[in-house]
C-alpha cells in the first residue's frame, strides 16, 4: 500500500507541482550569477526521467541526495542539480554493471584493508541496500526513508556512514561510502554526465572548468582571485 | 592453434618507460626488436581538449589504467591471512597501453642519493649492525651512484627535466638540493614557475634552516628538443596532469619520446593488444626461447621466438611473469630461501593540509610536478641515531591541480554534508595548501609476492598474491616525519591546521597512496639472495633481463622513475657493450 501511495505522489508531483521530492530553488542572484536552474517544478520533474531507479528507489535516492546537498542560500538541492540523474545514469551504464571490477568468486568476507569483497556490481549493491534501508525505516520508524523527519533521517545517515546501522546482508558503510562518492561526483563532474547542472558545483567552489591554459595566469594571478565563467566539455564541443 | 612467428633478436614485454627505452637503444644497435604491449595504441587525438579535461573519466573511473576485471592481484597483510582479490583499483594504479604509466604520471624525476645505493654499508658504518631490525632485509645496491650518473643524465636529457642542480661535479649550487650526489651538468630546462604554495613553503622552510629546492619535473618549463630530435611543448599548468595524458605534449612520456624515436628504426616493430602469458624456456630451464602471447582483439595465440627476452611489464607484471614462467626460484619467507617475489616494498606516504583564511591559491593552476621539496630528512641526510629508524622522506608542497571531485579539502571538524559542509567547501577550496611526506620503505622478510592458490585471471592463470604490511620501522618513520611536515605547516601560520595522521599498520589496499611498487625481482651481488645481477640480468636464465623498479633492493623516499630510467639505460649499455659480444651470464658466480 505504502508503495502505491508514494508512486502516486510522485506522479502527481510531476503534474501539479507538489511533493516532497521537488524542492524549490531559492538561490540568490549573488550565489548564482547565471542561474538557469529556475524552471518551475513541473519542468524539473519531467526532466527527471530515470533509467535505472524504480519509483520507490527514486523517492529514496532523491531524499538521500537532498539530505547531503540541501537547497540553501548556496545552491539548489542535489536533485535539482541533476545529482540523482547522474547516479541513475552511472548505475544504468557500464560502471553500474561492474565494468573494470574483478567480480569472480569465491567471496569470503575480508578485512577492511582488503577492500570491496561483495559479489555485487554497484547497481546490484544500490538495489539491495536501498531495500535494506527501507526495511529498517519501516521496522524502526514505521515509514519510508523519504517520509522521515529530518532529524530521524540525519540519525540514519550518520549510522550508515559509520557502519553502526545493521542492515540485512548488506554492509551499511560499504553502500554509504559508494553512494557518498557518487553524490560528490554528481555535484562536481562535468555536466555532460547529467549532474552539476549549470556548473553550480563548479561555481560553488570557483573551479573554472576545462579551459586551463595557465602558463601566464599562474604568475599573473598568484595569490589573486581568478574569476571566469566556468566552461564544460559541451561548451567547447 | 598457436601461430609460431619468425624469430627475432629481442622481444620486449611491455611498452612503458622501460620498454620504450629498451626498444630505442636496442634497435639503434641494429637488432631486430619486437615490442609487445597488452593495451591499446595511442592516437594523436586521444588527449585533445575538451574531452581530456574530464575528471570523472580519467581520475575517478581510471580510464587509462589497468583493467582489473581481466587481471588483478590478491592481497593480505600477513601470511596467516587468506588473500583476497583487489576487486577495484585503489592504493596504486598500474598503467596499460602504449606508453604505460609514463602516459599518466606526474613527472617528478629524482636521482636516488648516493647513500641509497650503498644502504647497508652506510647504516652499519654509521649506526652499527645492531641498528638493523631483525626481519629487515637491508642490502647494498649492486651498482653505485657514480656508476649510474651518466645514465641518470641520459634519462634527464631525453625527458627534458625542468629543475635546478644542487651539486655539479662536487660544487654546491645555490637554489638546488645540496644533499644530492654530484652530477655532470645542469638540468636541461630551468624550474617551473612557482605557485603561491611553492613560495610559502620555500620561505618557511628556509626560515626553519632547511634547504628547499624546486621539484625536478618532466613537465617542460619551456619548449624543448631532446637529443633524439623529439620536440616537446611548454607546460600550461593545466592541473589535469597525473592520471591524464598531456594535451600540450609538454609532459615527457614514452609514447611521444622514446617509442616514436625507436619506430624510426625499421628493425623495431610495435604490437599493441598483445598480452604476454609466459616466457618460454628450453627444456633445461636455463635459456628462454621467446614468449607466448594472446591477441586481446582476436583471441589468437602466438609464439614469438627470440634470442633475448626483456621484461618491461612494470615491476609487478615482471614478477608475475617470472613466477608464471618458472624463471628463478620463488621466494619462501619461512625458510628465507628463493629470490623471485622477495623484497617487495612500497612507500610510507602521508599528507598534511593547512587552511589560510587570507590566501587565494588557485589550486587549478598546477602541474604534476609543480612544488618545492626539502631533502633534509631524506636518505641518511640526518642523524638517525636519536630517532631509531632507517630511511627518510622527501617532504614537499604540491600544486598538482584543483580538480573538484578529488582535490577538495575542508578543515577538521567540518560535517561531511549539509549546508555547513557546503559553506566550508565553498570557502576553503581556494584556501588550502597541501604538503606531502613520501617515506622510504625497507624490505622485510614477510612482505613478498607469490602466486595465489585460488583466484585466476582472464587467461586462466593464477593471480599474483601480495603479502604486505607496514613495519615498526615504517611507523616510527611516519610518526617522526609527518610531525616535521606538520610543524612546517604550523610555522606558516595557517588559520586551521589539518590533522597529523601518520601511517600505521595495517596497510590498506583501498586508499590511493602511490604507484611506486618496488622489489620482487631485486638486483644484488649474491645469486642466493637476489633474482638479478647488477646488469638486471636474471641469474638463472641469462638471456632474460628484467627492467623496472622490481630490481630495487629497497624503496627510497623519492619517486622511482628517475632511477628506473637510469637503470634501464645502464642495462641497455651492458647488453650493447658486453652481452652481445659474448651472450651468456655477464657475471660468473
Ligand atoms: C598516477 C601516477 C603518477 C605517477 N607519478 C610519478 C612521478 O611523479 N614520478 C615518478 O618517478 N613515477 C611516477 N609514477 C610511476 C611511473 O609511472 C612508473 O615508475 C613508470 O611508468 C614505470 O615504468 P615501467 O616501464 O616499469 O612500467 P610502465 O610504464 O607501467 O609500463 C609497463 C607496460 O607493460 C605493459 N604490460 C604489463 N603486463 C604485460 C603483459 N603481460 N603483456 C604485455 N604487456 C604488459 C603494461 O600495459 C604497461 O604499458 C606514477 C604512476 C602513476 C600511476
Ligand atoms: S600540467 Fe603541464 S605537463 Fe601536465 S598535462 Fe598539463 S600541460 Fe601537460
Amino acid at each position: 500500500m505504502a508503495d502505491i501511495a508514494r508512486r502516486d505522489l510522485l506522479t502527481m508531483a510531476g503534474v501539479v507541482g507538489v511533493g516532497v521530492a521537488i524542492p524549490v530553488a531559492p538561490a540568490t542572484a549573488e550565489a548564482a550569477p547565471k542561474d538557469k536552474v529556475q524552471d518551475g517544478p513541473a519542468a524539473n520533474a519531467s526532466a527527471r526521467c530515470y533509467q535505472f531507479f524504480d519509483l520507490n528507489e527514486v523517492a529514496f535516492i532523491e531524499a538521500f541526495v537532498d539530505h547531503l546537498i540541501p537547497a540553501d542560500e548556496l545552491s539548489p538541492s542535489g536533485t535539482e542539480l541533476g545529482v540523482t540523474i547522474y547516479i541513475d545514469r552511472q548505475l544504468a551504464g557500464a560502471w553500474g554493471r561492474g565494468a573494470r571490477m574483478y567480480l569472480l568468486g569465491p567471496w569470503p568476507a575480508g578485512t577492511s584493508q582488503q577492500g570491496y569483497q561483495l559479489p555485487l556490481a554497484p547497481a546490484d549493491l544500490y538495489r539491495s541496500a536501498i531495500r535494506a534501508v527501507e526495511a529498517h525505516c519501516e521496522a524502526v520508524h514505521g515509514g519510508s526513508f523519504d517520509r522521515l523527519q529530518p532529524a530521524q533521517r540525519q540519525q540514519i545517515m550518520l549510522a550508515l556512514s559509520d557502519g553502526s546501522l545493521r542492515l540485512q546482508q548488506i554492509p551499511a558503510q560499504v553502500f554509504f561510502d559508494m553512494a557518498y562518492a557518487n553524490v560528490m561526483e554528481g555535484l562536481f563532474a562535468d555536466p555532460i554526465y547529467g549532474g552539476n547542472k549549470d556548473k553550480r558545483g563548479w561555481r560553488l567552489v570557483g573551479f573554472p572548468g576545462v579551459m586551463a591554459a595557465h602558463a601566464e595566469n599562474i604568475e599573473r594571478f598568484r595569490g589573486e582571485p581568478y574569476l571566469v565563467e566556468p566552461l564544460g566539455i559541451a561548451d567547447l564541443s | 592453434m598457436t601461430t609460431k612467428l619468425k624469430e627475432v633478436d629481442v622481444v620486449i614485454v611491455g611498452m612503458g618507460w622501460t620498454g620504450g627505452i629498451m626498444a630505442k637503444e636496442l634497435s639503434d644497435a641494429g637488432l631486430t626488436v619486437v615490442g609487445l604491449e597488452r593495451g591499446a595504441p595511442r592516437s594523436d587525438a586521444g588527449f585533445s581538449v575538451p574531452m581530456i579535461r574530464d575528471e570523472l573519466r580519467y581520475a575517478v573511473r581510471n580510464e587509462l589504467f589497468m583493467d582489473v576485471s581481466r587481471d588483478t592481484l590478491t592481497f593480505r597483510n600477513r601470511p596467516a591471512e587468506r588473500a583476497l582479490p583487489m576487486r577495484k583499483l585503489g592504493s596504486f594504479l598500474p598503467g596499460e597501453g602504449v606508453g604505460g604509466a609514463g602516459v599518466h604520471w606526474n613527472g617528478q624525476t629524482y636521482r636516488l642519493s648516493p647513500h641509497d645505493h650503498a644502504l647497508r654499508s652506510r647504516v652499519e658504518e654509521r649506526y652499527g649492525k645492531s641498528f638493523i631490525p631483525q626481519d629487515m632485509q637491508l642490502a647494498d645496491w649492486p651498482m653505485s651512484y657514480a656508476e649510474l650518473e651518466p645514465f641518470y643524465d641520459k634519462f634527464e636529457y631525453m625527458a627534458g627535466i625542468s629543475g635546478k642542480a644542487g651539486n655539479i661535479a662536487g660544487r654546491i649550487q645555490e637554489g638546488g638540493n645540496p644533499f644530492e650526489g654530484p652530477r655532470a651538468r645542469e638540468y636541461p630546462n630551468p624550474p617551473l614557475k612557482p605557485s603561491l604554495a611553492s613560495e610559502m613553503f620555500t620561505e618557511t622552510t628556509k626560515k626553519l634552516g632547511y634547504h628547499p629546492f624546486p621539484r625536478p619535473a618532466a613537465n617542460m618549463s619551456r619548449p624543448y628538443t631532446n637529443p633524439d630530435g623529439i620536440k616537446l611543448g611548454e607546460c600550461q599548468y593545466c592541473g589535469f596532469c597525473e592520471n591524464f595524458g598531456c594535451e600540450a605534449n609538454a609532459k615527457a612520456s614514452p609514447h611521444i619520446t622514446v617509442i616514436p624515436a625507436a619506430l624510426r628504426n625499421r628493425n623495431f616493430s610495435l604490437k599493441p593488444h598483445a598480452w604476454v602469458t609466459r616466457v618460454n624456456l628450453a627444456p633445461d630451464g636455463k635459456r628462454a626461447t621467446g614468449v607466448s602471447y594472446t591477441s586481446v582483439l582476436t583471441g589468437e595465440e602466438f609464439e614469438q621466438p627470440a634470442n633475448l627476452v626483456i621484461l618491461c611489464a612494470y615491476g609487478l607484471g615482471n614478477v608475475h611473469l617470472m613466477l608464471l614462467s618458472g624463471i628463478g626460484k620463488p621466494y619462501d619467507p619461512v625458510s628465507d630461501t628463493g629470490t623471485v617475489g622477495k623484497g617487495y616494498c612500497y612507500q610510507v606516504a602521508t599528507v598534511v593540509q593547512a587552511f589560510f583564511d587570507d590566501r587565494i591559491f588557485n589550486p587549478f593552476m598546477g602541474a604534476g610536478s609543480l612544488g618545492v621539496v626539502i631533502d633534509d630528512f631524506n636518505g641518511d641526510n640526518f642523524d638517525h641515531g636519536p630517532v631509531g629508524y632507517i630511511g627518510g622522506a622527501s617532504i614537499y608542497s604540491a600544486s598538482l591541480g584543483g580538480r573538484p571531485i578529488n582535490q577538495r579539502a575542508v578543515p577538521p571538524g567540518t560535517p561531511r554534508w549539509g549546508t555547513e559542509w557546503k559553506k566550508a567547501t565553498a570557502h576553503w577550496y581556494n584556501r588550502t595548501l597541501q604538503m606531502s611526506v613520501q617515506g622510504s620503505n625497507m624490505a622485510s622478510r614477510y612482505n613478498y609476492l607469490d602466486l595465489d592458490p585460488t583466484y585466476r585471471n582472464a587467461f586462466g592463470l593464477p593471480l599474483m598474491r601480495m603479502t604486505y604490511n607496514f613495519t615498526d620501522n615504517d611507523e616510527k618513520l611516519s610518526a617522526h616525519l609527518t610531525t616535521v611536515a606538520h610543524d612546517i605547516a604550523r610555522a606558516m601560520g595557517p588559520t586551521h591546521l589539518g590533522p597529523r595522521t601518520p601511517r600505521r599498520a595495517p596497510y590498506s589496499i583501498v586508499p590511493y597512496q602511490s604507484t611506486h611498487n618496488t622489489g620482487g625481482a631485486i638486483a644484488g651481488h649474491d645469486p642466493g639472495k637476489s633474482a638479478l645481477n647488477r646488469y638486471l640480468q636474471s641469474w638463472d636464465v641469462p638471456n632474460v633481463f628484467v627492467m623496472g623498479a622490481s630490481a630495487f633492493p629497497h624503496n627510497s623516499g623519492y619517486n622511482p622513475t628517475g632511477a628506473v630510467g637510469a637503470l634501464t639505460y645502464w642495462a641497455a649499455d651492458a647488453i650493447r657493450t658486453k652481452y652481445l659480444k659474448d651472450p651468456g651470464p655477464l657475471l660468473h658466480t
